[in-house]
């Protein structure tokens, strides 16, 4: 029965993704990330879309599948205040990271933990370092100026900044560089 | 008139104890009710004479003043036209359980000396972002009628003291009509409402001088960071409630603090998040006679002072010697745990809902919570903090267990063992939320044996249609004992796997339920079917993706008229049904939503004639509701009227 088929359907893609709940003023199906300190694997779709408010113009990765909206029943109000506090949590200890920039004569150093997403990163790096750092899209890296950011990871690889979830990428950071663009356009594709 | 006539109709239905709708009582036409004050030679009550019936009116005002309650009110007021008179001129608390059952202009008519009004508007679905914004259930219609009323000849409602709604949209113009119109204003509630900012609260709080109370409780606020605070009269207020906890954008704590010194008969105070724990020492050193306190964040905040010396927390907390309730713990820091511990002897209330904390932490202080009735607690204290609570709270009455995880495929931290152990240490409990990953039938029968004084059980297992973990069979056993060994249950959530077994169990032992949550369960129309013919008490019905039907709506014709609405969203029931439905009953207002609409106002028209799509089309969403004036006039373009 086509009802059965829809059920199953939604078990068997339940377990792929964990990431469950809408924004309490979206009325689309639409995933609400989740940064947990959980040892999951899980993929998560790409945070740069996470503040609703911030304008990003590239797609993020795939759509979740099978998002069920509204369960569990958790209120919205109250789930968005468990997360925010969440966030909170993880400011308590700074998480230096040092910040070159190719040409700049010396180094500086920044805490990931008092940013909550790239575009607030971007910019204070825009602002530290006077330079235009462009916009990101998934396909394209950056475009739009001659920097690129990029950052050394727990694996030792370069890696282009904004790939990776927001949280995934503040804990697997180690340090940052600010690459010409010419330089990172090895990094940029798939 | 003919309005009165069709609800008439209605309040036979009234005669059933859950009526929450204060048309409920309209039947001023029918004869008297109760054969015993009908002596054989008096008259009918619609003949008499002017003088005996005045007289017999002021003597029925004076009796009615004290029934309180309004179902008691409700049957008085059907006994006979004068009663219903009296009745009416005597009722001072309005309980409006759906906005859209009555008119504004239609209460405001009957009910002539109005002190308090409660107003319920969304169906709790909307909780879970189930109905799209602008939906409706907007104050604004009500507020205009009670305050125009003010306006005219009889000045109706201008004692309206207290105000108190839950799920309704309200606009900061709202909250100042009801500041500017109503002199004696003491009391505003607002519980999971919407549409309003910190404008409207700096309205209330500057012009309502004699304000009381002020709740928002789990409100969604336009954050537009006005000053509210400071809005209060400098030289003093008679607050007696301040609750803010839901407030998010940062608050003038000088001018709060200067607030609390200034409102000596303050009892209840519930900070928002932005108040760290050095702030919250200032406040309670200044106010020990609280008997409520919501923490705020219970953490250091972004500025640590450093090197100064920490304040006193547990002396502070211990010079409240009334504390009962207390609440907060927005971002804690469990280092500041102990400061509670003085207090948790004389707790009754206890809400740790936003607080992350362990087992250990949990133990730290619950042990001395031996008067504990109420505790909300986060399951990250795992099974064994529930087990260290069933150990001392022995009193309680009520229990919720939120997920810190709140997703389907996860390890959960409390199962079958920490409700099995609240079941053996609470035997008192009345009420119970629990969320979990994991669940067995065997503890549920537990629950049902050990506490049978229980009135709400909502359990949520969230893994959809997850079987009993330990044999692989439905939940249907586990909900079955509960409706059959709980003879008090009025409030009943299921969840798992179940079948049509479970639905017969509650159809067959759930007189008194009252309020029925389903959510992806059941096989088929004959769960419904059980529900509607089983429970005549049945009141509020919401379902969500469950294999419903037609078959199974049209078997409750007899029922809905009693009840205050139903809900199904993601089932299987049509178009053609619920037009069916609409037709024979007249007074029932049958909402659809399509499943198609992604709430931005497609003309749902297009869908059936136009293109010439299937009419048995499933709906997305049901809502269907007893209206006494006919379908809402401020319906948004998503929502089809049958």
């Amino acid at each position: 029965m086509g009802k059965a088929a829809n059920y199953e359907n939604e078990l068997a893609t339940e377990l792929r993704l964990g990431l469950l709940g809408t924004d309490h003023h979206e009325p689309e199906k639409q995933s609400f990330p989740l940064s947990l300190v959980i040892k999951s694997n899980k993929r998560s779709s790409s945070e740069m879309d996470y503040n609703s408010s911030d304008k990003c113009e590239q797609d993020s990765a795939p759509p979740p599948k099978a998002q069920v909206v509204g369960w569990p029943p958790v209120r919205s109000y109250w789930r968005n205040a468990l997360q925010q506090q969440k966030k909170t949590e993880s400011d308590v200890s700074g998480m230096y990271v040092k910040v070159s920039m190719d040409g700049a004569p010396y180094l500086r150093k920044i805490d990931l933990r008092v940013y909550n997403n790239y575009p607030e990163l971007l910019k204070a790096l825009e602002a530290m370092f006077k330079c235009t750092i462009g916009v990101y899209s998934e396909r394209e890296g950056y475009s739009g100026s001659d920097n690129a950011p990029t950052y050394e990871d727990k694996d030792g690889d370069w890696m282009l900044v904004g790939d990776v979830p927001w949280n995934m990428f503040v804990t697997s950071c180690r340090r940052l560089r600010i690459m010409k663009e010419s330089e990172a356009k090895g990094l940029g594709c798939l | 008139m003919s309005s009165e006539d069709r609800s008439s109709e209605m309040s036979e239905d009234e005669e059933r104890p859950p009526s929450s709708d204060p048309a409920a009582g309209v039947g001023g036409v029918k004869p008297p009710r109760s054969p015993s004050t009908v002596h054989g030679g008096d008259l009918p009550c619609s003949y008499i004479s002017p003088n005996p019936d005045q007289v017999l009116e002021n003597v029925l005002e004076n009796v009615l003043c004290f029934l309180t309650s309004r179902r008691d009110r409700n049957a008085a007021s059907l006994v006979c036209r004068s009663w219903y008179r009296a009745e009416a001129l005597t009722r001072s608390d309005l309980f409006i359980g759906n906005c859209y059952a009555v008119s504004p202009g239609r209460v405001i008519n009957r009910f002539k000396r109005v002190n308090s009004v409660a107003i319920k508007g969304k169906p709790r679905f909307a909780d879970f972002s189930l109905l799209p914004a602008d939906w409706g259930a907007n104050f604004t219609p009500w507020v205009n009628s009670m305050a125009g009323a003010y306006r005219g000849l009889d000045k109706v409602y201008r004692g309206l003291e207290k105000v108190y709604l839950k799920r309704m949209s309200v606009a900061d113009e709202d909250l100042a009509v009801l500041a500017h119109s109503f002199p004696n204003f003491k009391e505003l509630v607002l519980v999971c409402c919407d549409g309003f900012g910190t404008n409207g609260l700096a309205i209330v709080a500057s012009e309502c001088r004699k304000i009381r109370v002020l709740d928002l409780i789990e409100s969604e606020l336009v954050e537009d960071e006005v000053d509210w605070i400071s809005c209060f009269p400098q030289n003093g207020t008679c607050l007696e409630s301040l609750i803010f906890d839901c407030v998010d954008s940062p608050i003038n704590f000088e001018a709060l603090e200067r607030l609390v010194v200034k409102s000596p008969s303050l009892k209840k105070l519930r900070l928002n998040r932005q108040v760290t724990i050095v702030q919250l020492y200032r406040l309670i050193v200044r106010a020990p006679q609280l008997t409520h306190l919501g923490t705020g964040s219970f953490g250091p905040g972004e500025i640590v002072a450093q090197g100064e010396q920490e304040p006193d927390y547990v002396s502070a907390f211990a010079a409240c010697k009334s504390l009962v309730c207390l609440s907060g713990f927005r971002e804690i820091n469990a280092h500041y745990l102990p400061a509670i511990v003085p207090v948790c002897a004389n707790l009754t209330s206890l809400n740790l809902s936003y607080a992350t904390i362990s087992t250990e932490q949990l133990k730290s202080f619950i042990y001395h919570c031996h008067k504990l009735q109420t505790l909300w607690v986060l399951d990250s204290v795992c099974d064994e903090g529930l087990q260290a609570v069933a150990a001392t709270c022995k009193d309680l009455h009520e229990l919720r267990v939120f997920p810190i995880d709140p997703r389907e495929d996860v390890e959960g931290p409390v199962s079958e063992v920490g409700l099995l152990a609240i079941s053996e240490g609470c035997r008192k409990l009345q009420s119970i939320l629990y969320f979990c990953q994991r669940m067995t039938n065997a503890a549920v029968v537990a629950m049902s044996k050990n506490c049978p004084d229980l009135v709400v059980f909502r359990l949520c297992i969230m893994g959809r249609h997850r079987p009993d973990h330990l044999t692989g069979e439905p939940m249907d056993e586990g909900f079955g004992a509960i409706v059959k060994n709980c003879k008090k249950l009025t409030r009943l959530a299921v969840s798992g796997l179940l079948t049509d077994k479970a639905f017969s169990y509650i159809g067959q032992y759930g007189k008194l339920v009252r309020t029925l949550s389903v959510a992806f369960a059941g096989d088929g129309d004959m769960s419904l079917k059980y529900l509607v013919e089983g429970c005549p008490n049945l009141q509020k019905l919401e379902i969500r993706d469950s294999p419903f039907g037609d078959l199974g709506l049209l078997a409750g014709l007899h029922h809905y008229y009693n009840m205050r609405f139903l809900w199904m969203s993601s089932c299987r029931v049509t178009r053609a049904g619920c037009s069916r439905i609409a037709r024979q009953l007249p007074r029932l207002v049958v909402e659809v939503i399509s499943s198609d609409d992604d709430g931005e106002g497609r003309d749902i028209g297009d869908y059936d004639d136009i293109e010439g799509r299937d009419v048995g089309d499933l709906v997305g969403t049901l809502y269907m509701y007893r209206s006494l004036d006919g379908p809402r006039a401020d319906a948004p373009r998503f929502v089809n009227i049958l």
